[in-house]
């Protein structure tokens, strides 16, 4: 038990050698949490724990927070996502401490989307200290027991650090390299962008591996289903980063009329089982936003269950 | 230098509406090489205040003054034996200026005609990008002589986000992505080393952060 830096569940899977299943749940654009428990309902089951956005694409949303901890309550273990965007380095230590206590176990740190791909365009953005920084800080909060400013923490959280990646960004040379930073800045487990190119993804993967960043932490490989060509071609053009060839969108339109959603649903489990064989893979993480009732299709399709408990 | 644009007419005209004797001030810093308030803009502002008083049949009396620094209370001086004929002043130096203005003349009413924008420079003929963010310890070195702060959308301090795309800035195609820029240079340098290096949180109390900033030189103090 001791051996454990968080004893979460996700941490559990990964280091029993499991093939992990996150999936990831938007908090409300309210107060509504009949959606939210609605959305964890669908969860429930099928994944070992779900990422909890944090005011994601910049649009004001229930903190992560507080919907992780509905999640809880509702049985499932939540990954509790921060950015960098709308807190200081003070906020973010007593964020951290009071989800801590609250039994918030996992956590993802990210830099955020810049406010003006959001709802308060004309807000102030933080940025205090960077993703990276935060991966850090995170770490000595667990490991060293001490504040950003090296006082000392009475009962330090024991968080499972995870971190994101985009093996599509650009520099592209650059994307493995900032991966090996982050695990040396803390991370335990990474979660990917969102992959459709399976080419460029497998060549990444490839030099990730000659570097040896799997044996160093868990990397989960990012699936978003595509639910139409319209979807499809927004990703393309309008998402920075992001990479869609276009041969999977020919593929999506020649599905046919009501057919499109069903071919993205095969993709995704094509791909989740080639990640399953893939070297330095450790797992999935699901991000099917909005379409949280059709992951236990998906996780039953892809094999993914039932999902293992240990102790 | 610190580069501004001219407000809005419309904006300039609201503002003095109600004064008859008004006073343009200039000044030959940063916003003459920049092209808003030299001179010769303190001309082309003085007579669109003139034409449009005079559309309105309304009587002004506009008197132009460039000074050689609006940021130099020496300089700022120099305008004690003329100014008591106005009863307010458009400034269009950069935002020190009008506050040295009305600092050094408190009964005065001191509007700004300009929006200060940043500290940077012109890339192209009439194109400015900023640089700088005054951050109070300068970092670039680390960066190949390129300011992430400042010209990082959000100021990372360890490589660029997941939104680099194509050389861009997630924000806007009108920006380059500084890291971009930082990563290519450093690798073809070798200095792969250098960009790995975790950089910690930077300590804001010498920017903003800290509260409005004051430099005492004692050896400069007399
Ligand atoms: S590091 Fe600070 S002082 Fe140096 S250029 Fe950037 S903002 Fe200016
Ligand atoms: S795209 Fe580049 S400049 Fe823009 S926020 Fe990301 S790293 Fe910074």
């Amino acid at each position: 038990m001791s051996d454990y830096k968080s004893g979460s569940n996700l941490e559990k899977v990964l280091k029993s050698g499991t093939f992990a299943f996150t999936g990831e749940c938007g908090p409300p654009q309210g107060a509504n949490i009949d959606v939210l428990k609605k959305k964890a309902q669908h969860l429930k089951g099928c994944v070992d724990a779900v990422n909890v956005t944090d005011n994601q694409t910049a649009v004001v949303r229930m903190s992560s927070w507080a919907a992780s901890l509905f999640l809880i309550q509702e049985g499932l273990e939540p990954n509790y996502q921060m950015v960098c965007r709308d807190r200081n380095r003070l906020a973010m230590q007593s964020d951290i401490l009071g989800a801590y206590a609250h039994g918030i176990r996992n956590m993802l740190c990210l830099s955020g989307d810049h406010q003006k791909f959001g709802n308060h365009p004309g807000s102030k953005n933080v940025f205090d200290i960077d993703s990276m920084q935060l991966i850090n800080m995170v770490k000595n909060m667990r490991d060293e027991g001490k504040f950003q400013n090296g006082q000392e923490i009475d009962v330090p959280p024991k968080i499972f650090i995870g971190a994101a990646s985009n093996p599509f960004g650009d520099p592209t040379e650059f994307r493995p390299y900032r991966l090996a930073k982050k695990i040396n800045a803390g991370a335990d487990f990474i979660q990917t962008q969102s992959i459709y190119n399976m080419d460029r993804f497998r060549k990444f993967m490839k030099q990730v591996v000659d570097m040896g960043l799997h044996e160093k932490c868990y990397i989960l490989a990012g699936i978003t289903p595509m639910k139409s060509v319209g979807m499809a071609r927004y990703m393309a053009s309008q998402v920075p980063g992001m990479d869609v060839p276009e041969s999977l969108i020919k593929r999506l339109k020649g599905a046919g009329k009501g057919k499109v959603a069903e071919e993205g649903i095969k993709f995704a489990i094509e791909q989740i089982e080639e990640f399953k064989e893939m070297e330095g893979v450790a797992g999935v993480h699901l991000m099917a936003i909005e379409w949280e009732h059709r992951v236990p299709e998906i996780a039953e399709r892809a094999g993914m269950l039932p999902r293992p408990k240990i102790d | 230098m610190i580069v501004a644009e001219p407000k809005p007419i419309k904006e300039i005209l609201e503002m003095v509406r109600d004064y008859k004797k008004i006073l343009v001030v200039g000044c030959k810093g940063c916003v003459t090489v920049c092209n808003v308030g030299g001179a010769k803009e303190v001309g082309i502002l003085a007579s669109t205040l003139r034409i449009a008083a005079r559309k309105d049949n309304r009587e002004i009396e506009v008197g132009e003054h460039t000074l050689e620094r609006q940021c130099d209370p020496e300089y700022v001086d120099e305008l004690k034996d003329i100014i008591d004929k106005y009863d307010a002043v458009i400034s269009i130096a950069c935002g020190v200026g009008p506050q040295f203005l009305s600092e050094r003349y408190p009964e005065k009413r001191i509007f700004p005609g300009v929006n200060t924008k940043f500290m940077g420079g012109a890339v192209e003929h009439g194109i400015w990008a900023e640089r700088c963010a005054g951050c109070g310890t300068c970092v670039i070195h680390y960066f190949g002589g390129l300011c992430p702060i400042a010209r990082c959308s959000k100021s990372l301090m360890n490589g660029p986000c997941g939104g680099s795309a194509g050389g861009k800035c997630e924000v806007s195609k009108d920006i380059d992505c500084v890291w971009d820029m930082i990563v290519k240079k450093l690798m073809k340098e070798g200095r792969l080393d250098d960009l790995l290096k975790f950089r910690p949180p930077k300590d804001w109390t010498t920017a903003r952060d800290g509260g409005p900033r004051r430099l005492v030189r004692e050896e400069l103090v007399k």
